[in-house]
């Protein structure tokens, strides 16, 4: 890995819900001591399902939510912990792509206004010519500066979104889920897109995804959640996974040769909720590996030679 | 060319949704019902040879005539002079006033959506407070307690429709700020300013206009009312109630006095809320509006 960009150290966000006038209220862990290392130009993939954390991870890496313990480092510059104002002089180094281009774009703004406001919010003059240059760099004629969101598809849409994204040239871009909307023809162009650019622009992507096999194409690495914890990081695409619950969640991606295919083991039972976990390891109840251990500890995050698996009795 | 700035798109399309507006045959009647009210409000010294408060008394309770196409009143005044200088009166006090009261309204409501916490508790609180109140009961304390007159009968009437722009305005707010573009614009380093002015505003803009026109002509109505009670313009100044109270008395013996204002009244109101509802079709936000119980 080159010089790391990105530094998250001990990351841990608590929501508090309830506390009507008769009820407590309660804690929900929605991400836990997630510890992540990002490096310059490198594309690092976060897996997991619906509910694991792993959009409010994007967002407290970015301050988008603020986190309730730990460290965020980007680039030298200490991004947790500084004031609002200073954050938002410090936003210009890094973006987001959302996963929704229909309501990511506000429906009375031009795609030109929409592509100047990055500009605007930091009082940057902005000319026809640089919003020109940034609809060629996303493949969108020059025509499309006069046009309302509502008049463009989805994938032009998200086109636009990367734009801005990229209108001040960040070093540090979170996708989030940025295909996941879009029709599968339209995915892969939306993914040349961002490869094309991270090229060009020498950017350094955090891609937000529930799609390992999407993952495992596009990404460097891959970090692998469950319910809110780091439960294995693989360090290249075709690693093998060693977490149960990462084999389950490859077994589960579909192979487009049918000889391929193989019988799966489905997942049993539920996923324990976030309001009271269980001791122990989190997937415990669900994997079919589990030993006595798994049940009363958790398991630490331990590396071996770039490869790190939070699991007592990995494969 | 530089890019257009945001604010030119508050309202895109705004003539073209009031072009819809008046292409239905309902809007368009009462469209032009209501200039056709406003220009005869503006153009009065123009379109009448007599003085609103010139008294003829020996000319006193004549019925429509040519010379007096509306008849005229206990004092001879002529009656269709009266009620274009009340329609300046009527239409002024009561759009001002809702002027006042949607400024407010907004400024109040999104604030209160946007920031949430104590100060959205206390909003809602006194807005829910006020609305269980008729608005011509907290018209009539606030008249009671700043006098009448013009100034107190704006007044009434701004802090009697606080309420419903402030919870429109939150509602709208609070919908509003949860869209993506929202924390997009976050994510770009915007502040406050920028998100409330640049993004929910212009957004929650659209229904409070229409609420406000609809609450136009429940004003005026108001305004007609407190007028009617002696609280509002005080004599001579014409003003549609006014005109109504006095001819209430009169009601056997000269019928037009009390009829041809109650008549302009009840046709400008209709007018606004035929024009209000167009404009809702047109700009499709039936879903947006809440309607009040």
């Amino acid at each position: 890995m080159s010089e790391p960009l990105l530094v998250v150290k001990g990351l841990t966000k608590r929501f508090m819900t309830g506390g009507g006038w008769f009820a407590r209220p309660r804690s929900m862990t929605a991400v836990r001591s997630v510890n992540l290392t990002v490096g310059r130009g490198e594309v690092v993939g976060v897996v997991g399902e619906s509910g694991c954390g792993k959009s409010t991870l994007a967002r407290l890496i970015l301050r988008l939510i603020e986190p309730t313990e730990g460290d965020i480092t980007l680039g030298g510059t200490r991004l947790s912990g500084i004031g609002q104002a200073e954050l938002r002089r410090e936003r210009r180094r890094m973006a987001m792509v959302f996963q929704d281009p229909y309501s990511s774009l506000d429906p009375r703004y031009t795609i030109a206004e929409t592509l100047a406001e990055p500009f605007r919010v930091h009082g940057l003059p902005v000319t026809q010519q640089a919003i020109s240059g940034m609809l060629e760099a996303v493949s969108l004629p020059a025509s499309a500066a006069l046009r309302y969101p509502h008049q463009m598809s989805g994938g032009q849409r998200q086109r636009i979104g990367i734009a801005r994204a990229l209108a001040l040239r960040p070093e540090f871009v979170v996708l989030d889920e940025p295909t996941a909307s879009l029709d599968v023809s339209i995915q892969a162009q939306i993914i040349e897109l961002l490869a094309a650019l991270r090229e060009g622009f020498g950017l350094t992507y955090l891609f937000i995804s529930h799609d390992l096999g999407l993952v495992r194409y596009f990404c460097d690495r891959i970090v692998v959640m469950y319910l809110g914890a780091v439960v294995e990081v693989l360090p290249d695409a075709r690693a093998v996974p060693r977490h149960p619950y990462t084999r389950a969640l490859m077994d589960s991606s579909f192979a487009p040769d049918p000889k391929a295919r193989r019988e799966i083991a489905p997942l049993s039972g539920e996923i324990p909720s976030p309001f009271n976990l269980p001791p122990g390891c989190a997937f415990a109840g669900r994997c079919s590996r589990a030993v006595e251990a798994c049940r009363s500890a958790s398991p630490p995050l331990t590396e071996e030679g770039g490869h790190a698996v939070a699991c007592f009795n990995p494969l | 060319m530089t890019a257009p700035s945001p604010v030119s798109s508050a309202l895109p399309g705004g003539l073209g949704v009031l072009r819809a507006a008046f292409g239905r045959p309902s809007g368009a009647i009462a469209g032009g019902w209501l200039v056709l009210i406003v220009l005869g409000a503006i153009f009065a010294p123009l379109l009448t040879p007599y003085a609103y408060d010139a008294q003829v008394l020996k000319e006193a309770f004549q019925p429509p005539s040519l010379a007096h196409p509306l008849g005229t009143d206990e004092f001879g005044r002529d009656l269709l002079t009266r009620m274009l200088y009340g329609a300046r009166t009527s239409l002024s006090v009561s759009s001002v006033s809702i002027l006042i009261s949607v400024a407010a309204g907004m400024t109040l409501g999104a604030a209160a959506g946007y920031f949430g916490g104590f100060f959205d508790r206390a909003v809602t609180a006194v807005a829910d407070l006020t609305w269980s109140f008729p608005e011509i009961l907290i018209a009539l304390i606030l008249v009671a307690i700043i006098g009448p007159g013009v100034s107190g009968t704006m007044a009434a009437i701004a802090v009697a429709y606080l309420a419903q722009f402030a919870r429109l305005t939150r509602a709208q707010i609070m919908t509003l700020k949860a869209e993506t573009y929202v924390e997009a614009a976050r994510s770009l380093g915007a502040g406050h300013a920028h998100i409330l002015f640049r993004h929910l505003i212009p957004n929650a803009l659209a229904p409070v206009l229409v609420s406000a026109m609809l609450a136009t002509g429940d004003a005026i109505i108001l305004e007609a009312t407190l007028g009617f009670f002696g609280l509002g313009a005080q004599p001579p100044t014409p003003s549609w109630g006014s005109m109504m109270s006095s001819g209430s008395a009169l009601l056997f013996k000269a019928p037009w006095i009390i009829v041809f204002p109650g008549l302009a009244v009840a046709t400008t109101v209709i007018a606004i809320n035929l024009f209000g509802d167009a404009l809702i079709a047109a700009l499709d936000i039936r879903d947006k509006l809440g309607s009040k119980p």
